[in-house]
C-alpha cells in the first residue's frame, strides 16, 4: 500500500531537489500521525534519541523507515493469542509468517534494503519468535549490520523472559531501544494469556508460570533502565481478561521508566489457529481501545501509530515493501552505498521544519476557535503529510482528533481496499463506515459522489476539498467551518 | 531410548536445536530432525526431554 515515497525518483540520480520534491508530492513524511508529538513533549536528551525512529516518534515516522529481520524463530513462552506457525504477536501482525534469514542473509537484505530505501534508520529484531530468547542469532545480526552500517539504530522486542541474561551484551552493543511486551502486573491475570513458559530448562505452567515471567519482566525494566537503554512497553488488550487490568500496568511500567506505552488491540481470528481464536475471545472494538488509550493518556506517552508490522516488514509505517526484498530478488553481493541515505537526511531535515510550523499553526487556529467542541476526522494519506489519497485506494485512515488542545492523532483505522480496480463494492462500503465509527469527517483527495452519499447518510461527511493540502491545515479548515461558523452564525 | 519430531508438525521455530544438551538436533531442509544416536532422553541431564518442554506445539517432540 502506501507508496509514500516513488521509489523511481529516489533510486535515479538523485539530487536533493528531486527528492524535496517527491517528499511534497505525497512523499514519505506524513503528519498522518499525530500523538506523541514533536520534541515539546519529552524530556529533550530522550526526543534527541528517538527523533529519527519511526516507531517511537510518531513525527519521525513520517520520514523515517524501519525494517525487521526475522533472525529469531525461538520463543521461550507460549501466549493464548500466539500460533507459532506464525510471526510472534507481540511485536508482529498476527496470522502472518515471515521469511525466517540466518544473520548472513539477514545483512544481504538491510544492505540491499539501505541502498534502494533512503528512509532507512532502524534495524530491528522482532521475532518471529522472541529476539532475546533466540539471542545468538540476534547478536550475531545486529554485529554483521552494524560493522557495514555504523549509524543504524538498533532495536529488539522481548518478552523479558530472557532478557535479563543478555542485558549487559545489549547495552554494550549500543542497543539503544528495547521493546518489551508486559500484558498484566498480576499473575492471576497472567495465568489466562500465558500457559506456560520455558525457563531454567523446565516447563513451567499455571501461577508458577506467570510469576516468574511477571518477576523477570519487572527485572528487565530495571535492568534496561539502569543502563540508560530507552524501553517501549507493548500491551495487548484482551477483553475481559486485562483490559481494566492494563490501568494497573499502565503505572507499573511507567514508574519503572518506560517511555512509552503502546496498547495493541487483540486481533483474533479462529482462522488462526491461537487459544483465543479458537475459543472464541474477541478483540476490543476501535472505540474500547480508544476508551483505554484515553484513560491512559497522562501516564507513559502513548504510542497511537504502531501498526504491529510483521517480523519482516520493511518500510515507512502503514507500508510493508517486505515483499520487494525477498531474499530471491536480492544479489548474492549487495556492496553498502550511504550516499542516498546521507542526501535523503539534508532534505529531511528542512521539510520537517516546514512542517512542524504548520501543524502548531494549524494546532493555535483551532484552539483560537473558542467554541471548543471536539470532532474526529479520518485523512486518507499516502504520505508526505499531506491530504493525498484517494477515498477508494485508501486500505488506512489516519484518525486525528480536533479539539480545544489543538490537532492529535489517535490512531489509524484499517479497512478494506473499497476501489478494487475501480469500482467499489457495497459490502467494502460497510465495512469502511463501520470502521470509521465515530468519524465526523473524511478528508481525501478524492471522492466519488455515491460513496460520499452512503457516508452522509451514514452521518459521515467525506470532502476532497482540501486534496493536497498539508493534513493539519485541512484539519483546521473543517474545523473552522463546523464550529468557527456556528459561532458567527449565532454572532452575526 | 531417543525422542524423534513429527515433520509435519515441526515450525521450523529451533527452539529443541538451541536446548539440546547433546546436540542431537539439526536442521534437514525446513524442519528439524533428532539424531537417534545423540539424543539420550536427556536422562540424567534434566528432568524433562528439553525439546519435548520447549517446543510449542503439543505431542510433536515425541519418545521415537
Ligand atoms: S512471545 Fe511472541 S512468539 Fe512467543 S508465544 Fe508470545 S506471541 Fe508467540
Ligand atoms: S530428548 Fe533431550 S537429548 Fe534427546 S533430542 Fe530432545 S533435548 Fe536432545
Ligand atoms: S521446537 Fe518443535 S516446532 Fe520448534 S523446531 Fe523443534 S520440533 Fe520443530
Amino acid at each position: 500500500m502506501a507508496q509514500l515515497i516513488s521509489l523511481g525518483s529516489l533510486t535515479a540520480p538523485t539530487s536533493t531537489e528531486t527528492m524535496r520534491e517527491a517528499l511534497s508530492s505525497g512523499g514519505c513524511a506524513s503528519s498522518s500521525c499525530g500523538s506523541s508529538e514533536g520534541a515539546g513533549d519529552l524530556p529533550p536528551e530522550v526526543w534527541e534519541r528517538i527523533k529519527d525512529h519511526p516507531c517511537y516518534s510518531e513525527e519521525a515516522h513520517h520520514y523515517f523507515a524501519r525494517m525487521h529481520v526475522a533472525v529469531a524463530p525461538a520463543c521461550n513462552i507460549q501466549c493464548n493469542y500466539c500460533n507459532r506457525k506464525y510471526d510472534c504477536a507481540n511485536e508482529s501482525r498476527p496470522g502472518v509468517v515471515s521469511e525466517k534469514l540466518t544473520p548472513e542473509q539477514a545483512l544481504r537484505k538491510v544492505v540491499a534494503v539501505a541502498n534502494e530505501v533512503p528512509q532507512f534508520s532502524v534495524l530491528g529484531i522482532a521475532g518471529p519468535g522472541d529476539s532475546a530468547y533466540d539471542w545468538r542469532k540476534t547478536k550475531a545480526t545486529f554485529e554483521l549490520v552494524s560493522g557495514v552500517i555504523p549509524d543504524v539504530k538498533l532495536c529488539l522486542s522481548s518478552n523479558g523472559l530472557a532478557l535479563p541474561d543478555h542485558v549487559d551484551e545489549i547495552a554494550a552493543m549500543n542497543i539503544d531501544h528495547v521493546t518489551l511486551t508486559i500484558n498484566m502486573v498480576d499473575p492471576e491475570i497472567g495465568t489466562r494469556i500465558y500457559p506456560w513458559i520455558f525457563y531454567r530448562n523446565k516447563r513451567w505452567t499455571g501461577l508458577d508460570a506467570a510469576r516468574i515471567l511477571h518477576e523477570r519482566q519487572m527485572e528487565s525494566l530495571d535492568l534496561l533502565r539502569a543502563r540508560d537503554i530507552l524501553i517501549k512497553v507493548n500491551s495487548v488488550m484482551i477483553p475481559g481478561i486485562n483490559d481494566e487490568h492494563l490501568v494497573e500496568v499502565n503505572k507499573v511500567v511507567k514508574g519503572k521508566g518506560a517511555f512509552l506505552h503502546n496498547i495493541m488491540p487483540l486481533i483474533s481470528d479462529p482462522a488462526h489457529g491461537t487459544h483465543f481464536g479458537l475459543t472464541g475471545q474477541r478483540g476490543p472494538t476501535p472505540a474500547e481501545l480508544k476508551a483505554l488509550q484515553d484513560k491512559l493518556e497522562d501516564g507513559t506517552k502513548l504510542m497511537r501509530h504502531c501498526r504491529q508490522c510483521r517480523a519482516d516488514a520493511v518500510g515507512l509505517l502503514g507500508e510493508d515493501r517486505g515483499q520487494e526484498f525477498t531474499l530471491d530478488q536480492i544479489p548474492d553481493d549487495v556492496t553498502y552505498d550511504p550516499a542516498q541515505r546521507e542526501t535523503y537526511r539534508e532534505v529531511v531535515a528542512v521539510e520537517r521544519g516546514e512542517h512542524v510550523a504548520v501543524r502548531k499553526a494549524a494546532s493555535a487556529e483551532i484552539a483560537a476557535t473558542a467554541e471548543g467542541g471536539s470532532m474526529l476526522i479520518a485523512v486518507a494519506t499516502k504520505g508526505g503529510g499531506r491530504i493525498n489519497q484517494h477515498f477508494g485506494h485508501a486500505t488506512e485512515f489516519q484518525v486525528y482528533e480536533a479539539s480545544a488542545k489543538g490537532v492529535s492523532f489517535i490512531g489509524h483505522r484499517k479497512v478494506e481496499q473499497y476501489c478494487e480496480g475501480g469500482w467499489g463494492e457495497d459490502a467494502t462500503l460497510d465495512g469502511v463506515i463501520a470502521a470509521l465509527e465515530g468519524v465526523d469527517v473524511v478528508l481525501c483527495a478524492k471522492i466519488g459522489d455515491c460513496p460520499k452519499e452512503s457516508l452522509t447518510t451514514a452521518g459521515i461527511e467525506a470532502t476532497d476539498a482540501h486534496a493536497y493540502d498539508w493534513i493539519e491545515a485541512g484539519i483546521a479548515a473543517c474545523y473552522a467551518a463546523r464550529h468557527g461558523d456556528a459561532e458567527q452564525l449565532l454572532t452575526a | 531410548m531417543a525422542y524423534k519430531i513429527i515433520a509435519s508438525q515441526c515450525t521450523g521455530c529451533s527452539a529443541c536445536e538451541f536446548e539440546c544438551p547433546n546436540a542431537a538436533i539439526s536442521m534437514k531442509g525446513d524442519i528439524f530432525v533428532i539424531d537417534p544416536k545423540k539424543c539420550t532422553e536427556c536422562e540424567g541431564q534434566f528432568d524433562a526431554p528439553q525439546c519435548a518442554a520447549v517446543c510449542p506445539v503439543p505431542k510433536t517432540c515425541v519418545p521415537a
